[in-house]
């Protein structure tokens, strides 16, 4: 066992954009009678394994990256956070 | 001199070689360029052509927009050189930021691959400017992540500028107002979602409507 030191970055389509594949899920659990389902909207996450500690500027270097390539910010909003744990 | 226009392929591009032959058929010279270059030739201008570059994966178009011919390509585009994004293609410009907006799923979730009729809207850009404003255009659309989207201010400041290129007549994957093309402000960097590239052929294509865009970039560089 050792420590794996993870980056996590959560990708979701804003609000205000049309997600068809939500809905499309959001249809088929109605449809199988999950009425209390009112809204399904589907996102992304990576996981993103790093070297050495997570510092403050690894996270702002991975938060650049999420802001510019994994992310598109015309549609899509994102959050980021260290997951320090123990791995395999 | 003979207008030298670049087509660039990326992996999983489709359409590269359909965009050459309509460069050729327009009267100018095609020059392939490949994603790891950064050198682009001394092109004139440059096609980002259809298909599905690096998967799709990520977004479309995502990571062809980070390739190292795509710093040039975007170098070149804010001194002045035109650009044509084709579907794939439209998706790298806005992905680059070159032209605002993104284009996402399809509203009914269907990839979609049929002629379909557009209105040209713009004929003041280096990819449209053969054409008489109002043109009506059968053009094959192909595309799964056709549906053109952005923000109600980003929409209200495109339109006020008249920047806006081509509208569909029956609105196939639910873009915002309709919109099938734009252009940016300068008017040399244009994406459009329909095929101009597959309409230069009536014996294999929908018509020839697709060539005047070839015609356009033919006559205005030097």
């Amino acid at each position: 066992m050792h420590l794996v030191e993870k980056i996590i970055v959560e990708v979701m389509p804003k609000p205000e954009i049309l997600d068809p594949q939500g809905r499309a899920i959001q249809g088929v659990f109605n449809r199988d009678g999950h009425g209390a389902i009112t809204n399904v909207r589907q996102g992304k996450r990576f996981e993103i394994t790093v070297t050495g500690p997570i510092t403050d500027q690894l996270l702002d270097e991975v938060e650049e990256l999420a802001a510019t390539v994994l992310s598109n910010p015309v549609i899509e909003s994102y959050a980021i956070y260290a997951d320090e744990g123990e791995g395999e | 001199m003979t207008t030298r226009v670049g087509v660039v392929t990326f992996p999983g591009t489709l359409d590269d070689r359909d965009a050459a032959t309509a460069v050729a058929l327009g009267g100018a010279q095609a020059v392939p360029l490949w994603h790891k270059d950064t050198n682009l030739n001394d092109v004139d201008a440059v096609i980002l052509p259809g298909g599905f570059s690096y998967g799709d994966y990520l977004r479309a178009g995502a990571l062809a927009s980070v390739s190292p011919i795509m710093k040039s390509v975007v170098e070149k585009a804010n001194e002045g050189m035109p650009v044509l994004g084709i579907c794939n293609g439209f998706q790298m410009l806005c992905e680059t930021g070159l032209l605002p907006g993104a284009l996402t799923r399809n509203r009914d979730l269907h990839f979609i691959c049929r002629p379909e009729l557009i209105t040209i809207t713009n004929t003041k850009t280096a990819w449209t400017n053969f054409f008489q404003p109002g043109a009506e255009l059968l053009i094959p659309v192909k595309n799964g992540e056709g549906c053109y989207q952005l923000t109600p201010e980003s929409l209200a400041e495109i339109e006020a500028k008249g920047l806006v290129v081509a509208r569909y007549q029956n609105n196939p994957n639910g873009s915002v107002n309709d919109i099938a093309a734009i252009a940016n402000e300068a008017g040399n960097v244009v994406g459009i979602m329909p095929h101009p590239e597959h309409a230069v052929d009536g014996l294999v294509g929908a018509g020839v409507d697709g060539l005047g865009f070839f015609w356009s970039i033919a006559g205005v560089t030097v």
